[in-house]
């Protein structure tokens, strides 16, 4: 019973949190690994990018709600989602035209294109902040359990409860569905087939006919859509504050780093490397391992290993651990 | 037109810009400006010497402009014999601990091999960490415990306040040889990451560590290097000098304290930017150009560019660091909470890219106007919204709409004017000679 009760408490304080926060890092990685993939820079703008897409998404949703229309017990923002996906895509078009595609005819080097990607980032920054200012905002509605810890304890009769939010389930299922999209559409399509080209081997890919314009957009469209849906799951399951999504950054960027830049399976790993390492690390083990250990060892402490605070200390340390020992990644990524 | 010429124009525009202020919003905003745009400048000259001269990526410049901040409150502030007491001992007993640990580690990685070596690692590290902690944290609650609303820190050294701005530079040195150690042997953009970590984990640190300088609780009241306002207002002789001049003793005084702010770190931004000069000017100069254009020819000529890369690392980080701690000065406080990404790193790579990379002089420029810039737009950018929305009625919620989002105008502006000059004069205001 004891046991039971270590693996209830972990999976409710440690897996199923992890599970969902990895999800959102994963799909946010595989954005930022698109980009570095096809495009070769590492795209600075990334989690203004998300705060955008998830900013126009909290609009409709609330032009939804006040128009009576609801999903039932799931979140509106599910049905406004596509909306926000085809601004941001019109965004990222917009500003490639404008700013990026100066630089690719140029051939200017990736550092060069970091650096306007943080002249990006400031005004995507600005202009998030105009649409909807700075404050901290809760979008989900509908259903808030898809199980409560109370009824878990009811229906087992454990002493600790596993309590599942709708949006962890949310954001789980969502993220299946957009990986299966996307490893589908880059391994069985003819474009998706080409961008695989075009990252490998641009030289050769260009030679073999393959229209790089068509290319770099399809890529931004896939980043739109990658990073609007992490966006909104992050959002949905916590909450919506510009700022935070800029600090979002640093765990997205390690996963993709972590799983080897411009490898989309290693930037889903890396995304749950991270996700779980934050969360084990910061969890106070208490819970768990007063049901483990003998009374007689039982801790005085929380058993925390790092403070809540030093979450971004665990991403980096595992960044820089992976980076010295292994600098391409768990999985094959690209060396510039 | 001649280079001097031109470049002469562009000091004599951010004057024009400042005496303009000076006329329309009071002198007093004037120097204020003048203030933080000098220590903009400085910061400018630090990330300049990194990036302008070396081509090294560093995002962290907040991390060490933080770190500048607190050698502020280590050096100034008085001591608090309890809270030594009580747990002073425990806490370096448990922070040597730790940096043991960690070298431990580092040598078995060195010495051992094949599995062996992993296996030592990892006891060495975990074994090492739960020590550290069983030393360090019944220290650490005991200096919180004492005195919590007042200090519950270590306190300083009680010195000059002035000390604490070569203090700042040597933190943040210090610092630096630990990330170049470690981070500089990765590619630009990784590196860039790296930085940008490392500054998170400083600031999370400084919040966190309250034995250290209190964290979120900040520490107000700070010694000041020039008469303060009120000290001032208080001494019958300098209100008779302000009357002499046709001012009175409120405004006289708070001039008088900008005025003795601007002239310290004007003659500290001219030391550092005659040092900057005399550096691209030498062989050393020359040799860090030679590596920044080509690495590998540098290599091959004999240049060891991993340690020139580590030496200017930490020059130009000690440099932000000698900035963070004339800012905290300047403002009083230490407010952990106040350091953001956004206006402590990226603006300052904004100042440096429009100003000039590469050119110590552009630096200073960028650093001086772009402040002007950062602290003008918003009133500004209200201006503007007030003019678009005057056609609007009053209340409607269009017009607060404008109205509000002028404060979010900042950034935007930032972020054109980045884009900008990027695209139409990439080598800055004053380019690279």
């Amino acid at each position: 019973m004891d046991f039971l009760n270590a693996i209830v408490a972990f999976a409710n304080f440690v897996f199923v949190p992890g599970l969902a926060y990895g999800a959102q890092l994963a799909i946010g990685a595989l954005g930022v690994t698109m980009i570095y993939g096809i495009l070769r820079f590492s795209n600075f703008a990334h989690g203004d990018t998300m705060a955008f897409g998830t900013a126009i998404t909290i609009l409709f949703t609330t032009a939804f709600i006040s128009m009576g229309i609801t999903f039932g017990p799931l979140p509106t923002a599910l049905l406004a989602l596509p909306f926000g996906i085809v601004a941001t895509i019109l965004l990222l078009l917009g500003t490639d035209w404008a700013v990026y595609k100066f630089y690719r005819q140029q051939k200017a080097s990736p550092v060069i294109l970091v650096i306007v990607s943080m002249g990006v980032m400031f005004v995507m920054n600005g202009v998030v902040r105009f649409i909807i200012g700075v404050r901290d905002i809760r979008f989900a509605d509908g259903e808030r359990f898809i199980i409560t810890a109370r009824e878990f304890k009811e229906m087992t009769g454990l002493n600790e409860g596993l309590a599942i939010k709708t949006t962890q389930a949310i954001t789980v299922v969502v993220a299946f569905i957009v990986m299966a999209l996307l490893f589908w559409f880059l391994n069985k399509t003819r474009t998706g087939k080409s961008m695989r080209a075009f990252s490998d081997n641009e030289d050769l890919a260009l030679l073999s006919g393959i229209n790089p314009d068509w290319v770099v957009k399809v890529t931004w469209m896939i980043v739109a859509a990658l990073a609007t849906t992490a966006g909104v799951l992050y959002g949905l399951d916590k909450s919506f504050k510009a700022f935070t999504y800029f600090q979002l950054l640093l765990p997205i960027f390690a996963s993709a780093i972590v799983g080897g830049l411009g490898n989309p399976l290693g930037a889903i790993a890396g995304g749950f490397v991270i996700a779980f390492s934050e969360v084990t690390i910061t969890y106070a083990w208490k819970k768990v391992l007063v049901y483990l250990m003998p009374d007689s060892l039982e801790p005085d402490g929380l058993v925390q290993l790092l403070s809540t605070d030093y979450k971004f200390a665990v991403s980096f340390a595992i960044l820089i651990i992976v980076l010295l020992f292994k600098p391409t990644g768990l999985f094959k990524g690209q060396s510039v | 037109m001649n280079t001097a010429v031109k470049d002469t124009a562009l000091f004599g525009l951010v004057a024009v810009l400042l005496i303009g202020t000076g006329v329309i919003q009071g002198w007093n905003s004037a120097l204020l400006i003048l203030n933080m745009g000098l220590i903009s400048a400085i910061m400018a000259l630090g990330v300049n010497l990194q990036w302008g001269f070396a081509g090294l990526f560093n995002i962290g410049v907040m991390g060490f402009v933080a770190l500048g901040g607190l050698a502020t409150v280590l050096v100034s502030t008085e001591p608090v014999p309890e809270a030594w007491q009580a747990g002073g001992l425990r806490i370096f007993a448990g922070l040597a601990l730790g940096a043991a640990t960690v070298v431990a580690a580092v040598m078995a990685q060195k010495r051992l091999v094949g599995r062996a070596r992993t296996i030592v690692t990892l006891i060495i590290l975990v074994g090492g960490f739960f020590l550290y902690r069983g030393v360090f944290d019944p220290g650490k609650e005991a200096v919180e415990a004492v005195n919590p609303a007042l200090t519950g820190n270590l306190g300083g050294l009680n010195l000059p306040i002035i000390l604490s701005w070569p203090v700042g530079g040597l933190l943040a040195a210090g610092a630096a040889w630990v990330i170049g150690k470690t981070a500089l042997g990765l590619r630009s953009d990784y590196l860039a990451i790296a930085t940008l970590g490392i500054a998170e984990i400083i600031i999370a640190v400084m919040k966190n560590e309250d034995w250290l300088a209190r964290g979120v609780k900040n520490v107000a009241g700070l010694d000041s290097p020039v008469p303060d306002a009120v000290t001032l207002q208080a001494d019958p002789s300098f209100v008779e000098r302000a009357a002499s001049l046709g001012l009175d003793p409120v405004l006289g005084s708070t001039l008088y304290n900008k005025m003795g702010y601007a002239v310290l770190f004007t003659i500290v931004l001219l030391i550092l930017l005659w040092l900057a000069q005399k550096a691209l000017n030498s062989p050393w100069g020359r040799m860090m150009r030679a590596i920044r254009d080509n690495e590998t020819a540098a290599e091959a000529m004999g240049k060891d560019v991993k340690t020139r890369h580590l030496q200017i690392f930490i020059l130009g980080s000690a440099i932000c660091g000698i900035a963070g701690a004339m800012m905290t000065t300047l403002d009083g406080q230490l407010t952990p909470g106040s350091y953001q990404p956004l206006r402590f790193t990226f603006l300052v790579w904004v100042m440096v890219i429009v100003g000039g990379s590469g050119n110590n002089f552009g630096a200073v420029l960028g650093g001086l106007l772009i402040w002007w810039l950062w602290v003008q737009v918003e009133p500004l950018g209200l201006g503007l919204m007030n003019i678009l929305s005057s056609g609007l009625e009053d209340g409607s919620a269009t017009k607060d709409w404008m109205i509000e989002s002028a404060a979010h105008m900042r950034l935007l502006t930032m972020g054109l004017v980045l884009l900008l000059v990027l695209r139409f004069s990439p080598r800055g205001l004053i380019p690279e000679r």
